[in-house]
């Protein structure tokens, strides 16, 4: 185990350098110079010229990602060139919103969706779950920004129950995790449905339920862990468009995250920013496929990772 | 009706008249449309210490009888009388204390055993749940069933992909037998095997009904299999009994059409002997719609107008083999 994890460590490297090139070039092809922008309107071409070598943007574009690379090895992220605070400085300050808010998405999505899948799974074709199919349906079907909007226009401006926008209590928390987490919840609810759908027809669901242990036993300790691994591949993937739906949900609830910064970044053409707050947010999404790898071997004796 | 084959014997498990009808839904609301007949109107009795053998071809409701009895399916009616008690009448809390007296090893020793648990877990879980040895002890009673299974005691923590197809059956037998129950339904429990391993677990199942006077309710296609294990045979044809007996009258003399069919239809290890095998038209008839009369008339060589209307009851050649054809005096 320990080997794997090591190796698998090792193995993000590539993934990460690839990242980093992918950001990089795609900072390159945007339209807009960085320069023009930090010197502001009417200014002279010297003064462009200026910051634009003092910030490396007259160098090679292969001298740039080098330089970058290299300075990420040592830990530094390079200096906001809106703030000019080092951007590690800058994403740090905005992460624990975000991975607050992630955390409580990703726990609607599965409690909410595994519960709906698991009760649409034990009374198949029933009322319920006729319900809750149709229900995920909408779920993965509507917009995050219409369902965030919605949810603030009922529950904080007509019943007035949670916080408009921001961040800092629970109360805060409830709509946007909603927000972020049903499609997710949706997505789960079906998995969990077929999943479990495939494994009560096996024959050592019979054999339990010939042991003569009761129901619930037989749904949660027998079922469910053996229709647990496609659900864990599922809710990890969710992770990764959580990363990314927190851009929208951050906007529409006015939140100060990571989503918001990259997206305040782009606009400014604040690369280092831009490029930090990408590779930050990759290597959380590689650090829990790594996790669901682990969970795999887990609830799968037969999964040899090594 | 069924006559007791042998009044000197005590019957264990006693079926009358299951039915086991599953809905077809249709159309867009669901509704029940039409019904499969998988087992209709059957009967019959296990005595203690026998080995019940129900051979059929395949959708002939063998593992369907099987599973109604056991109520892992609900049978739509009927009754089944273990020990003078009725299993159809009783709560689902009444049942489940019951099923310590009456377990099943499943065809597929690859899909009957937990994959997430290990040997211990497997049997530890049946010990626990019907309360039959102490916590402290179970470890110990494990290691003694495992050997009665011919498994070494080291193999207790091992999960069952690390097992033969052999070896799974063999945690299968005594996942069953860790309940110590009275009568095990065997569902095609070697069918999934080697023949070489066939023969192993076969001779196991008989040696273990010995040591602990088991009776067995043994369904299978094998007819090979079943003249080995088996003291009475029941003969199935699309949910129906065609012929009981016990084995040496039905394999000697088989009455039914049917089964002279199916006898016929058993390899004979001799080139000198020239065989007769009957070989029967057509396929089997739905069980949604199954033939008027009898079931089988569409497919017997012999069938005159009266099998057509008319539904054969069983009646008895003599007492301890019956018969359900028209045909037969």
């Amino acid at each position: 185990m320990f080997v794997y994890i090591v190796r698998r460590l090792l193995q993000m490297i590539p993934v990460l350098l690839g990242v980093i090139l992918v950001v990089f070039l795609i900072m390159q092809m945007v339209p807009g110079d960085p320069a023009v922008l930090l010197a502001g309107e009417g200014a002279s071409a010297e003064t462009i010229a200026k910051i634009r070598t003092q910030l490396g943007l007259d160098q090679p574009v292969m001298v740039q990602y080098f330089h970058y690379v290299t300075d990420v090895m040592t830990g530094d992220l390079g200096t906001s060139l809106r703030s000019n605070l080092p951007v590690f400085d800058e994403i740090m300050a905005r992460l624990p919103a975000t991975i607050e808010l992630a955390i409580a998405s990703i726990f609607v999505t599965v409690v909410l969706g595994m519960v709906a899948g698991i009760i649409s799974a034990t009374k198949q074709y029933s009322a319920a779950d006729i319900t809750i199919m149709i229900v995920a349906l909408l779920g993965v079907s509507l917009p995050s920004f219409w369902l965030g909007l919605s949810l603030i226009y009922y529950f904080s401006v007509k019943l007035q129950w949670f916080p408009v926008a921001g961040w800092g209590t629970w109360k805060h928390m409830v709509l946007p995790a909603i927000t972020l987490g049903t499609a997710g919840a949706a997505i789960v609810a079906r998995m969990t449905r077929s999943s479990m759908l495939d494994v009560v027809r096996q024959d050592y669901i019979r054999t339990a339920r010939a042991k003569g242990l009761r129901e619930q036993v037989i749904v949660y300790k027998h079922a469910l862990k053996n229709a647990l691994i496609p659900i864990i591949t599922v809710v990890g993937l969710q992770f990764g468009f959580l990363l990314g739906g927190t851009v929208l949900v951050e906007s529409v609830f006015a939140i100060n995250g990571l989503g918001r910064l990259i997206v305040d970044a782009i606009r400014m053409r604040d690369l280092p920013v831009v490029q930090g707050g990408v590779l930050i947010a990759s290597v959380i999404f590689v650090f829990v496929n790594l996790l669901v790898d682990v969970l795999y071997r887990y609830f799968n004796k037969r999964i040899d990772l090594n | 009706m069924m006559m007791t084959a042998d009044q000197t014997k005590k019957p264990l498990l006693e079926v009358q008249n299951l039915k086991q009808h599953f809905p077809i839904k249709g159309g867009i609301l669901g509704r029940t449309v039409n019904h499969v007949k998988a087992v209709d109107d059957v009967s019959f009795t296990i005595f203690e210490g026998e080995t019940l053998s129900i051979v059929g071809e395949s959708g002939c409701g063998k593992s369907t009888t099987g599973r109604a009895i056991l109520r892992l399916d609900e049978p739509t009616s009927g009754s089944v009388f273990f020990e003078g008690k009725d299993l159809l009448a009783m709560s689902k809390s009444q049942m489940r204390s019951m099923r310590k007296d009456l377990q099943v090893i499943f065809q597929d020793p690859f899909a009957s055993l937990n994959p997430r648990q290990s040997v211990a877990q497997i049997l530890g879980e049946a010990l626990a749940i019907q309360n039959i040895v102490p916590a402290n002890q179970r470890r110990e009673r494990i290691i003694e069933l495992l050997s009665h299974v011919g498994l070494r005691p080291d193999q207790i923590d091992r999960f069952p992909h690390e097992f033969s197809g052999g070896q799974r059956q063999r945690i299968g037998i005594a996942r069953a037998l860790a309940m110590q129950p009275k009568l095990i339904i065997c569902d095609e429990a070697v069918s999934a095997l080697d023949v070489s391993i066939q023969a192993q677990v076969l001779n196991l199942l008989k040696s273990l009904q010995k040591e602990f006077k088991l009776t067995y309710l043994f369904i299978s296609h094998d007819l090979g299999v079943v003249r080995h294990i088996s003291d009475r045979v029941m003969v199935m044809y699309l949910g129906k009994v065609v012929e009981i007996a016990d084995k040496k009258s039905l394999f000697d003399s088989p009455q039914h059409p049917y089964t002279q069919a199916l006898l016929s239809a058993i390899p004979v290890p001799d080139v000198s002997k020239k065989q007769e095998r009957i070989i029967l038209r057509g396929d089997v008839p739905s069980p949604i719609n199954p033939p008027q009369g009898c079931r089988f008339h569409t497919r017997c060589p012999l069938a005159v107008e009266r099998c057509k209307t008319e539904v054969p009851a069983l009646t008895n050649v003599h007492s301890t083999h019956q018969v359900a054809c028209h045909l037969v005096p």
